[in-house]
């Protein structure tokens, strides 16, 4: 059997080749340095030391990566099953919602409750999000890139505009601060844990800067356990059936349905997690901004992790970096208009890469014999 | 060097390697002029690899082209085209809304200024098709001519192209018997007149009839060029397959018993919402092989499609063990051991970017031993794939390789392997050998008259004549959405079908409609 050596080998192909084009995004990237009167060297060793240079800097970047992993992943289950959730950000921010609400809203529940309540609550409100474009799709066939779009407006509009009116206490656009029993663990508390203290090298998380919290495992073990839904469940192999063939999932008798609802509600329960975590762990309130158009990076984070949910892992990580290294560029005297270009560049030249080898392979299809 | 005066054509040693595949390996083809060369072979043995070299659609990796004793280097079609050489694909290439006039002229206009000069262009047209017999109606839309008027249409294009050297790619796949006939005389006029034909196919009757010499390819290689004379079909078909084979079906008069299967007065539409299948009436009985004969496009694809759930019935009954099944989906219809091999493989019989193991359960997959608990039980469906790709034959890198890489028999095999293996009490095959390879035709076949002497009863839908008359016991003529006649299989013939496929009532008058 070299089957297993041969996945092997291509997954390595695949990764080479997404380095290859990152290094050709960088290439390109010292054209535009070139017009500001800093050494692309200088720039990108701030790149990679913002990121990665110390373990702060690869704490924070896990950190930045775990809301683009978690709308990767949301764009990642339904591509497999044929559909395109544009409405990330949407359920991102109703799931954020939902949980900062929840976070203040009950100010005397036990940590053990109040936190878990709040991300299944979370959880829950942006599965209905993404779930309810699935069932339109499913039962009338309205198509879900315009049903998703207009319900990230709808988002926008109940929790920006209008839900934080209800619920804010000072001037600032954010619902109040959520009670400690619903806060996520952030690791630069670590030495105050009764056990997490006891571990090795523990101290390395006690510091003030590291924003990494609990949310980042969460995103990991959504991977895992979105992975072994579409490998390993027969729901999973029947959603993958209609992601490539509807037409032969239907002869095998298979309802296209019970997939695309199901796949919507998870993904936009994995996208509301992504809210849920930015709001409990990272800002501790629903705030006016906070999602950054995670929901439409995470399409890119989707495609550059070719829509596997582990690649969507290391996808976000890469985003992740730009970002967090992004910063100390700036801080190194490149204007922050070149950072977000360069950012572009990787993207580009990696998306451009998943097209070039669609490209190959449809090439060596038509070659192929007869 | 060419090897002599008389070879128009003089392919040497020429060697094509895609990544993995050797599609031509020291292919060896000389083709006389004003000969008609049948260029034969199974699925993947590099027929149209090797004429999409002498076309100059690829470059070989190896060996020589010599055309009219000159060697030549062609870097596309035009090149091919200016040489003489005329390529008819089995896809026509021709645009719907223009005449045929306007098509046949295209690209190479005669022009009275910036507009097209419809005169000369209808004369020049006209003329081609009165000197080679290519009757054409140079006014007619494309998309208003029947399958085989179009096929003429590319004809008298390559004809207007200045071609003397013909390739035809399984030009008798899409027509009728008429049709197929015609063809043949147009080829014969055309070599009257000079001209030189290669004709890739599959079908051995049509290679006797038509070919002079012979060309045989295997697995990328050239095993022999033959007079057609001195072979008979059996021979072509061992040096296709390289071990004898059974052309004619062998099968013992069938034992019907007890009505399985039937449809009252089924009323199905197509896609556009026109009415495909009026009021048809049929029955199978167990143990017998009820075959459905009838050009493409009659309404057999709307209804074997009704029957199995996969579109809406109007009006009718489809009754399965007496039981009306006519509103169970797929997946009910299944669960009653209906087996169904569909008509195209690659649309609804596979999903081609599932490996073999993910395929080979496809519709039984939430079954046990296949999933217990909704977790799929990946273990067991890889020793009951390895079981099947043994005893079915699937051949092609095994149960992890993607379905789409395997060659059409062989994915036919895989869809035959999976329906036949859960004991299917009625059988629907429709198109169950198409674009297969003489070997693969050969299983398919035996599998589905075993299925029959195992007391199945077995609905058969093909637009293959030859296959129809051979396999089925008792044949239903479909035309335009009506069953025309129903026949005893032993009491017909390929003349007859054919014209009642066509429209026109049958003469015998047959057993008339049950």
């Amino acid at each position: 059997m070299n089957n297993y050596s041969d996945k092997i080998k291509s997954i390595l192909t695949d990764l080479g080749l997404s380095l290859l084009s990152i290094v050709v995004a960088l290439i390109v990237g010292t054209l535009f340095i070139f017009l500001t009167d800093k050494s692309p060297l200088d720039a990108y060793s701030a790149l990679y030391i913002g990121a990665f240079g110390n373990f702060s800097a690869i704490a924070n970047t896990l950190w930045r990566s775990t809301p683009l992993i978690l709308t990767g992943l949301a764009v990642a289950l339904p591509f497999r099953a044929g559909l395109f959730n544009i409405g990330a950000e949407g359920q991102l921010l109703m799931g954020g919602f939902t949980a900062g609400v929840v976070g203040f809203y009950f100010t005397s529940l036990p940590a053990f409750i109040h936190l878990p309540f709040a991300i299944i609550a979370g959880m829950f409100v942006g599965g209905l999000w993404g779930g309810l474009p699935g069932f339109l799709k499913a039962k009338m066939d309205v198509h879900e890139v315009i049903a998703t779009i207009m319900l990230n407006h709808i988002a926008i509009a109940l929790t920006i505009n209008y839900g934080i009116n209800i619920f804010r206490d000072t001037g600032r656009p954010a619902t109040p601060r959520i009670m400690d029993s619903a806060a996520m663990f952030n690791f630069k508390n670590i030495m105050d844990h009764p056990f997490l203290s006891k571990l090795p090298f523990a101290e390395l998380f006690a510091h003030p800067a590291i924003r990494l919290h609990i949310n980042f495992f969460l995103a990991l073990a959504a991977a895992v356990v979105l992975w072994y839904l579409l490998f390993k469940t027969t729901l999973g192999y029947e959603m993958r059936a209609v992601g490539f063939n509807p037409d032969g999932a239907e002869y095998g008798g298979i309802n296209a349905s019970k997939g695309i609802i199901t796949a919507m509600f998870i993904s936009g329960a994995v996208a509301g997690l992504a809210g849920v975590g930015e709001v409990l762990g990272t800002h501790f309130s629903f705030m006016q901004g906070m999602d950054a158009g995670y929901g439409f990076t995470g399409i890119a984070v989707a495609l550059i992790g070719q829509t596997h949910p582990i690649g969507v892992i290391l996808g976000g990580i890469l985003f992740g970096a730009l970002a967090q290294g992004g910063l100390e560029m700036q801080f190194s005297g490149i204007p922050s208009e070149i950072v977000m270009l360069i950012q572009a560049l990787v993207i580009f030249f990696v998306a451009a890469l998943q097209v070039f080898k669609v490209y190959l392979a449809k090439r060596k299809a038509k070659g192929g014999v007869e | 060097m060419p090897r002599e005066d008389n070879y128009i054509l003089d392919m040497q040693n020429i060697t094509k390697i895609f990544p993995g595949v050797k599609a031509n390996d020291n292919v060896n083809l000389s083709i006389k002029k004003g000969e008609i060369h049948a260029l034969v072979g199974e699925n993947g043995a590099g027929k149209t690899t090797l004429m999409n070299i002498l076309y100059g659609l690829y470059e070989p990796d190896g060996g020589q082209v010599f055309y009219e004793g000159n060697k030549i280097n062609l870097d596309g079609p035009q090149d091919a085209i200016e040489l003489g050489i005329g390529m008819v694909h089995q896809h026509f290439m021709l645009v719907d809304p223009l005449t045929v006039t306007e098509n046949i002229v295209l690209g190479n206009e005669p022009r009275s200024g910036l507009m097209l000069d419809q005169k000369t262009a209808k004369r020049e047209v006209k003329e081609i098709s009165d000197k080679y017999g290519l009757f054409v109606d140079p006014d007619a839309k494309i998309q208003d001519i029947s399958v085989g008027m179009q096929q003429r249409v590319e004809i008298i294009k390559t004809l207007y192209r200045g071609a003397e050297l013909l390739i035809f790619d399984e030009p008798t796949a899409v027509l009728t018997p008429q049709e197929i006939d015609e063809l043949f005389e147009i080829f014969r006029s055309l070599k009257e007149q000079g001209k030189t034909i290669i004709f890739i196919t599959h079908k051995l009757k049509e290679v006797k009839t038509i070919s002079d010499r012979i060309t045989v390819l295997r697995n990328g290689k050239s095993i022999d060029t033959v007079n057609t004379a001195d072979v008979t079909k059996e021979d072509v078909a061992e040096l296709m397959v390289g071990r004898q084979v059974l052309l004619e079906v062998e099968k013992t008069e069938a034992k019907p018993g007890a009505e399985i299967f039937s449809v009252d007065n089924l009323n199905v539409k197509d896609n556009r919402d026109i009415p495909a299948v009026k009021n048809i009436s049929l029955s199978v009985r167990k143990g017998e092989i009820l075959g459905i004969a009838g050009v493409e496009g009659n309404g057999q694809s709307e209804l074997v499609e009704a029957i199995t759930g996969l579109r809406n019935v109007e009006s009718g009954k489809v009754n399965l063990r007496g039981k009306d099944i006519s509103k169970y989906n797929a997946r009910q219809i299944k669960r009653e051991k209906v087996a169904h091999i569909p008509e195209d493989r690659q649309k609804r019989g596979l999903i081609m970017d599932f490996d073999l193991k993910e395929n080979i359960i496809l519709g039984y997959h939430d079954l046990e031993p296949f999933s217990k608990n909704g977790i799929m039980q990946y273990d067991n469906v890889a020793k009951y794939t390895q079981d099947l790709i043994d005893k079915y034959d699937v051949r092609g890198g095994g149960m992890e390789a993607q379905a789409k890489n395997l060659s059409g028999g062989n994915q036919q095999k895989l869809i035959v392997a999976r329906e036949f293996s859960h004991d299917p009490e009625f059988l629907i095959a429709s198109q169950p050998t198409r674009g297969v390879d003489v070997g693969s035709i050969e299983f398919i076949h035996k599998q589905i008259i075993d299925r029959r002497d195992n007391g199945a009863g077995v609905l058969l839908v093909s637009a293959e004549l030859s296959e129809v008359l051979s396999l089925s016991d008792r044949i239903a003529v479909i035309f335009e959405g009506e069953i025309v006649d129903v026949l005893k299989a032993s009491e017909t013939d390929e003349r007859e079908l054919g014209k009642l496929m066509t429209g026109s009532k049958s003469e015998a008058g047959g057993e008339s409609n049950e």
